[in-house]
């Protein structure tokens, strides 16, 4: 425990400023259906190891290499309970349940579809560095390889959501 | 954050509503494994809105809006632990008191206190205020000649001003011995309003 002005805030309030970047992160990486279930087990496992945090740390990117890890676990778990015969070849299989508008909740289905039939490292460097903040050397610790080819596999991923998903979305 | 350039899909996040839901599975979760070290919610009075603190001892803040309710949760974290979180069940208990103390209908608070906050001569101070009856008052003077400690009117008064546990330990039913107010951390108002919600005062 510290006493000097360089503590860490109460968790609280790191859950009030990171939680839905987390939850995006989660999202991304183990499908609409699982992220609830990614978003607690790793604020569980923040909070356990949260006070030997050294006060400087970079919270937000703390929590997405927490993240990352749990949504491992999370992913392994549903596996087991796949059943034999189906391809488990890579993390996730999003789906989504709540998009109001039909319209947008066609296109957004779409994207889901193609998140989904991303390359996993491709998912993961889009997830870690456009949702989660992360820097292309960060996510290169965190999932292997060079931060080159980070950037690449992020590039290429946003590149097919873009190629099915974007002209009526970004123009 | 870079999501100016990402489908709108993937950039958008949870519902407030939802983004709740989890915060309060998250808190129960963490209860269950000895993770919530720290229990806070607030509670709206007659001398505004007070934040409560529990920790697995019993209650060991409660604070008033003039405080800072954020510095509060600040120290909380310095002092006692960082594993704070928005836990309203933990205080159930202390919240139904407060509500029938404000409204006249309790006299005595049934709840365990961890005293974790105070120590030496402050923690003696607030101890002997338990003992003093509602609707009754003391002067600054009489805790301490009560504390055998008659010369120490000033230490009552540092004591009562830094009462981590304010309205629950009653540091409002402790005057000058002219019988005029002596200050209070919540404002001269909410002490007025303490004193005259039990009858001890004008």
């Amino acid at each position: 425990m510290s006493t000097t002005d360089a503590a860490l805030p109460p968790f609280t309030e790191i859950v009030a400023r990171h939680g839905a970047t987390v939850w995006r992160v989660c999202r991304a990486v183990v499908g609409a259906d699982a992220a609830d279930d990614a978003w607690s087990e790793t604020f569980l496992a923040a909070l356990r190891a949260y006070p030997d945090l050294p006060p400087t740390t970079n919270l937000e990117a703390w929590l997405v290499t927490v993240a990352h890890r749990r949504a491992v676990d999370v992913v392994r778990r549903e596996r087991r309970t796949v059943p034999a015969g189906t391809d488990p070849s890579d993390l996730a299989a999003p789906a989504r349940h709540d998009a109001p508008d039909p319209a947008v909740r066609a296109a957004d289905t779409e994207v889901w579809t193609r998140v989904a039939a991303l390359p996993e490292r491709q998912r993961l460097a889009l997830a870690y560095h456009h949702l989660g903040g992360l820097t292309y050397v960060e996510v290169a610790a965190l999932v292997g390889g060079t931060s080159d080819a980070v950037r690449r596999a992020a590039a290429d991923g946003l590149a097919t959501l873009r190629r099915t998903y974007g002209s009526e979305e970004i123009a | 954050m870079t999501t100016t350039d990402i489908p709108r899909a993937l950039a958008e996040g949870p519902s407030p509503a939802r983004l709740g839901a989890l915060t309060d599975a998250l808190a129960a979760r963490a209860e269950a494994d000895d993770l919530l070290d720290v229990a806070v919610r607030t509670v709206e009075s007659p001398v505004g809105e007070l934040l409560l603190a529990a920790t697995p001892v019993g209650l060991v803040r409660v604070a008033f809006a003039a405080e800072g309710h954020d510095a509060v949760l600040d120290d909380l974290a310095r002092r006692v632990s960082p594993r704070v979180l928005r836990a309203p069940a933990r205080l159930d208990r202390v919240a139904r008191e407060l509500d029938e103390y404000f409204d006249g209908h309790r006299t005595h608070f049934d709840v365990a206190l961890d005293r974790r906050l105070s120590s030496g001569f402050r923690l003696a101070v607030l101890t002997h205020l338990s003992d003093v009856p509602y609707g009754r008052t003391e002067s600054y003077a009489e805790v301490a000649a009560a504390l055998d400690n008659p010369k120490a009117v000033r230490a009552v008064g540092s004591a009562c001003a830094t009462n981590p546990i304010p309205v629950v330990v009653p540091c409002h039913r402790v005057l000058r011995s002219d019988g005029s107010l002596g200050g209070y951390l919540g404002g001269l108002e909410a002490k007025t309003t303490l004193l005259r919600l039990e009858g001890a005062a004008a």
